[in-house]
């Protein structure tokens, strides 16, 4: 671990102009700083700015503060009750010691878990740009079948912004100027293409101060993650939906995955390609089909393309069972 | 010295008369309020309060190497660095158990990430920082990082924990013969101990004077390997291990921090503080080979084996002796007039491979486990009565003897208490929803060893015992035990007596591994303790055998003497010893065990999640109710994962060990694991020791991964060779049709 200076926020303005790099739960920065994997200059503690609430929003939305521990949002009474794919998605991740420090802006930020972007004898672009790829020829189990790109093939990791994208979340943002915005999840994330080291759209110094849900949509959420053990393990596959029926037809369908793509994945044609069907193995398979249209194995991961449609399919099936 | 050799066995003991009523009983641990308490100080937690410094490893960044040079001076420039210790000296993984000595690095690099240098500092934390700023030089050679491609080119290794050979009769003749030939190949992966605990030392010198406190399960062995790495004499380093949080072999040998610790405390001249990283525990010390196993089988037509063949070929570095034994439990478990079990050791240029618990039965079971399961199913016959079909009488390889063998036993009562007979008799008939739903059994068993040990009973005026050896607790129980088998010999309730363990200033003990400690250990304070009676009887004038010895008092005829009045304000030290002997080779001494595992399979997704776990075992005499249990647990759960999950990833291109953390090195979470059970049989096996006792700490690893696999493929009817099953290798044979979950 290198060292760095450490200064603490006392509000949101300060964060910013302090310019450093933003440590809140630390679950994932701390150990990639003790491998020398991040080593940033200097940290801005913002665990005391005032991030902790969730209120409603006059659009019939919540607004979550960015400082939310992962644990709280997960019990939160109308998180369970009207968001029931984010508060599924929580508690699949990490564990139960995690959850109660990590937060909900540093969820959303957090880095792959790739071996190789872990190791740094290894050569790798998003931690050292121009020293290649480790993990394409060697080993891939984990990696992207969608979004990769020939310099990176790492997942997003996280379970929560899986469930935040099918939602619609929205972040909100102050940057070191002072000024704020407001970024669509689908708009945070970058895919890794040839730069890989960076992952969103974020500016140097800009703070996720909160996040957005809109109001509740109506219909069966479901979150379903595939991991090689019962618990504290990162995603193969996982799935959040929300389906709603109409009649014997789907009349919405909002899917997401994780462990498929370096950022958490949808598109829209899938769900398209549902709308107005009935809910039979036949048409799942297409809706499948157009998701992984473009999916590339890298040999040890190539299971995750027809774990992806089996996946899908169950929890489609799932969600739309009754109707 | 009393000594006791075993060359016959024991008859009734005041073991069997518990009259004191304590042996055998699950009482609570010994040191358990001190562990629970955060009182109970582990190797690095020594020396609190001194002025120390602290150490951290510089690890190579290169599988395969001639290092040209180490430079120094941007870490020792560094304010607060003591100093940089490099050189020949450096330990590039840890020691075997098998001898003194220790490797090492010589100005190479042989896998990755080795230890290459020792930077210490005045905090952990420059050590730390210090650490990278080392640049290591070096001319890379060409590295051998897998076995798969190489098969064939093993050696026949004679340093290893068995022969490399061992052979009866004219197997190929035999198996050509066969009606029935059975010829598959498993494969298990790389293998990592990962104890909680990382290895860790804290070395303090006193002029020429040595004191390491590290985490270590043979103290009298490793002692002299510290010396040896070190470069002094045995004579001049005391070696203390009180507590250890794990060690699954992983510590049978020094690990490179004892050695490092006690040069950078003599560099810096002042004791130095060094634990390794989780980092570092996976890839600086040892780890089990990797194994591809060819299993044949042949037969009658009616399901009577005829000959059995069990090849193994496993992975170990350059130079080194050991080697996973897979085919350990082969050479006696079943039937066959000829028989073939061979190891061959293919050169890698990976960490060294080590003892991890249950050398030999935990792969090797894997294998025959499945295979018998196999066959059962070729034959239509249930496994249990294959089994039945096929337990031999005696040793099949020696002719001797078994000494106690409950097998049958054991998966009798197994087969009761899981309802074996409801067992969906078709594979892959039963489904609940989603879940395909298996049950499998398989057998387990721990060849046994008895080890020379010694202790000493010190009995103070008042009467209270202590038992002193250095012995180690790894975590398995051995404080409780020996206190338990003391209190009852002595007739003294447990309050009353003291046990003080690893210490090389106390007599030589067998230390911890092979499931030999309880057994070795035990029977070393046996011995002991009966030189204390004998010594009470002499001087009460009556014969030892008519005194019955009960809450601290002597009773002989109608009298009943307090000891304080026997030992008339003196204090008296004996020690008693035991050795091996005629038992050993008049008999063949295994535990015994049969597992039982219901597990569900997700038809959608290929996860497994194992639903019932029982493991019935029979070991001879239970010392501990509980810390058996325990180990039993420990086992099973050890089998979950070598079932389903456990596998440490060689990168084949440079021999970087991929999941060096406990993140994606996925050993069982508290969600993998079911309601244990396990059920230990009231047993005795008088050839084994004095104690009547054999080996438990690895008997219930022993096979219960085959079960789960066995499970698998009841549940689905798929059959996976190569262990972990995971749903990858599942998945392209799972039902096409994906259905709602239920």
């Amino acid at each position: 671990m290198r060292p760095f200076e450490y200064a603490r926020a006392g509000d949101v303005a300060e964060a910013g102009r302090l310019a450093g790099r933003f440590i809140a739960g630390g679950t994932n920065l701390l150990d990639l700083m003790k491998l020398e994997v991040e080593t940033p200059e200097k940290l801005v503690d913002i665990t005391r700015l005032p991030l902790r609430g969730i209120e409603e929003t006059d659009d019939g939305g919540l607004r979550i503060g960015a400082l939310v521990t992962n644990s709280d949002l997960a019990a939160e009474p109308c998180i369970r009750r009207d968001y029931e794919v984010l508060s599924r998605a929580l508690l699949a991740g990490a564990s139960g010691q995690l959850r109660n420090k990590a937060t909900t802006g540093g969820n959303l930020l957090q880095r792959t878990r790739c071996n190789y972007f872990y190791e740094p004898s290894q050569p790798c672009n998003k931690r050292e740009p121009g020293s290649g790829c480790g993990a394409i020829g060697g080993f891939n189990r984990i990696h992207a079948v969608l979004g990769a790109s020939k310099h990176c093939i790492a997942t997003h990791p996280s379970d929560m912004a899986v469930a935040m994208r099918v939602l619609d979340a929205a972040v909100e943002t102050q940057k070191a100027d002072g000024s704020s915005r407001t970024i669509p999840l689908g708009e945070l994330y970058r895919l890794p293409g040839e730069t890989p080291q960076i992952e969103t759209v974020l500016e140097p110094g800009e703070l996720i101060t909160a996040v957005r849900l809109p109001k509740p949509r109506a219909g069966t959420q479901r979150y379903r993650k595939v991991r090689d053990r019962a618990s504290y393990a990162f995603a193969l596959v996982s799935v959040a939906a929300i389906v709603r029926m109409e009649g014997s037809t789907i009349a919405e369908a909002g899917l997401a995955f994780g462990g498929l793509a370096p950022m958490p994945w949808r598109d829209a044609q899938v769900e398209a390609a549902l709308v107005g069907k009935e809910p039979t193995m036949a048409n799942f398979d297409k809706a499948a089909d157009i998701l992984l249209a473009e999916a590339e194995g890298q040999g040890g991961n190539d299971f995750k393309i027809p774990l992806a449609r089996r996946t899908l399919k169950a929890v489609l099936a799932d969600a739309t069972k009754g109707a | 010295m009393n000594k006791h050799v075993m060359n016959e066995a024991i008859g009734e003991t005041r073991l069997d008369r518990a009259t004191q009523g304590v042996i055998g009983k699950g009482v609570d641990r010994y040191e358990g309020k001190l562990k629970v308490s955060g009182k109970a100080p582990y190797a690095y937690e020594h020396l609190v309060g001194e002025k120390v410094a602290y150490g951290f490893v510089v690890p190579g960044p290169v599988g395969r190497a001639k290092v040209t040079s180490i430079d120094t001076m941007a870490a020792q420039s560094l304010a607060g660095v003591l100093a940089v210790v490099s050189g020949d000296r450096v330990m590039h993984s840890s020691a075997q158990p098998m001898g003194p000595d220790v490797p090492a690095m010589k100005g190479e690099i042989y896998h990755y990430n080795q230890p290459v240098a020792l930077v210490v500092a005045e905090s952990f934390e420059i050590a730390r920082h210090a650490a990278s700023l080392v640049k290591v030089e070096y001319e890379a050679l060409e590295g051998r990082y897998e076995i798969e491609s190489r098969r064939g080119t093993g050696r026949a290794s004679d340093g290893g924990p068995m022969a490399a050979d061992t052979k009866r009769g004219d197997f190929e003749k035999a198996f050509a013969a066969a009606e029935v030939q059975f010829d598959r190949t498993y494969t298990t992966p790389a293998y990592h101990a990962a104890a909680m605990e990382p290895h860790s030392s804290v070395a303090k010198w006193d002029g020429d004077q040595l004191t390491v406190w590290s985490s270590c399960q043979l103290l009298d062995l490793n002692v002299q390997q510290i010396a040896n790495g070190v470069g002094i004499d045995a004579s001049k380093v005391r070696l203390l291990s009180p507590y250890i949080g794990g060690g699954f072999g992983s510590k049978l040998g020094i690990g490179p921090d004892a050695v490092l610790a006690s040069l950078g405390a003599r560099e810096v001249g002042r004791p130095v503080k060094l634990a390794l990283t989780r980092q570092n525990v996976f890839q600086a010390t040892s780890r089990r080979g990797e194994t591809i196993q060819r299993v044949r089988i042949g037969a009658t037509r009616d399901g009577r084996i005829t000959c059995f063949a069990h090849e193994s070929e496993t992975a170990n570095a350059e130079g080194e002796g050991f080697f996973e034994p897979s085919g350990i439990s082969t050479v006696f478990l079943y039937p066959g007039s000829d028989r073939l079990v061979t190891h061959r050791v293919v050169t890698t240029d990976v960490l060294t491979t080590s003892a991890v618990r249950a050398p030999g039965e935990a792969t090797g079971m894997l294998a025959t486990e499945s295979a018998l399961d196999e066959l059962a199913e070729m034959f239509g016959i249930d496994p249990i009565e294959f089994r039945r079909k096929n337990e031999p009488e005696k040793d099949p390889q020696e002719d001797v003897p078994f000494s106690s063998r409950r097998l049958l036993e054991c998966i009798d009562e197994g087969a009761k208490r899981f309802g074996w007979s409801d067992r969906p008799k078709t594979p892959a008939s039963r489904r609940e929803g989603e879940w395909l739903i298996g049950w499998g059994m398989a057998s387990a068993s721990r060849a046994n060893s008895l080890m020379a040990s010694s202790a000493e009973i010190e009995m103070d005026p008042a009467g209270r015992a202590t038992v002193k050896t250095s012995m180690t607790d790894i975590g398995t129980g051995t404080y409780t035990i020996l206190q338990q088998i003391a209190a009852e010999m002595l007739g003294l309730p447990l309050d009353h007596v003291d046990v003080l363990l690893g210490d090389t200033s106390l007599p030589e003990s067998s230390g911890s591994g092979g499931s030999w400690g309880a057994n070795s250990a035990g029977s070393s304070v046996y011995v002991a303790a009966e030189a204390v009676v004998a010594e009470f009887a002499k001087r009460l004038g009556v014969e030892a055998e008519t005194l019955t010895l009960k809450d601290g008092h002597a009773i002989s005829g109608n009298r009943q003497i307090p000891f304080s009045e026997i030992l008339e304000g003196e204090t008296i030290r004996v020690t008693g010893k035991i050795e091996p002997g005629d038992t050993s080779n008049e008999t063949n001494q295994a535990s015994y065990g049969a597992h039982f595992a219901e597990v569900a399979v997700n038809a959608t997704t290929g996860e497994t999640r194992v639903r019932r776990l029982l493991t019935v075992g029979a070991a001879g005499r239970i010392l501990n109710m509980k810390t058996a249990t325990s180990q039993c647990y420990g086992g099973q759960i050890w089998g979950i994962g070598y079932a389903l999950e456990e596998e440490l990833v060689v990168d084949a291109r440079n021999g970087l060990i991929v999941n060096h953390d406990l993140a994606e090195y996925h050993v069982p979470v508290h969600a993998d694991v079911p309601k244990l059970d396990v059920v230990l049989l009231e047993d005795r096996d008088p050839y084994a020791s004095p104690l009547a006792g054999k080996g438990i700490g690895e008997l219930a690893i022993a096979g219960v991964g085959a079960a789960i696999n066995n499970a698998i493929h009841n549940a689905t009817g798929i059959r996976i060779r190569d262990y972990p099953v995971t749903m990858d290798k599942l998945l392209p044979h799972l039902p096409e049709e994906v259905g709602a979950a239920a």
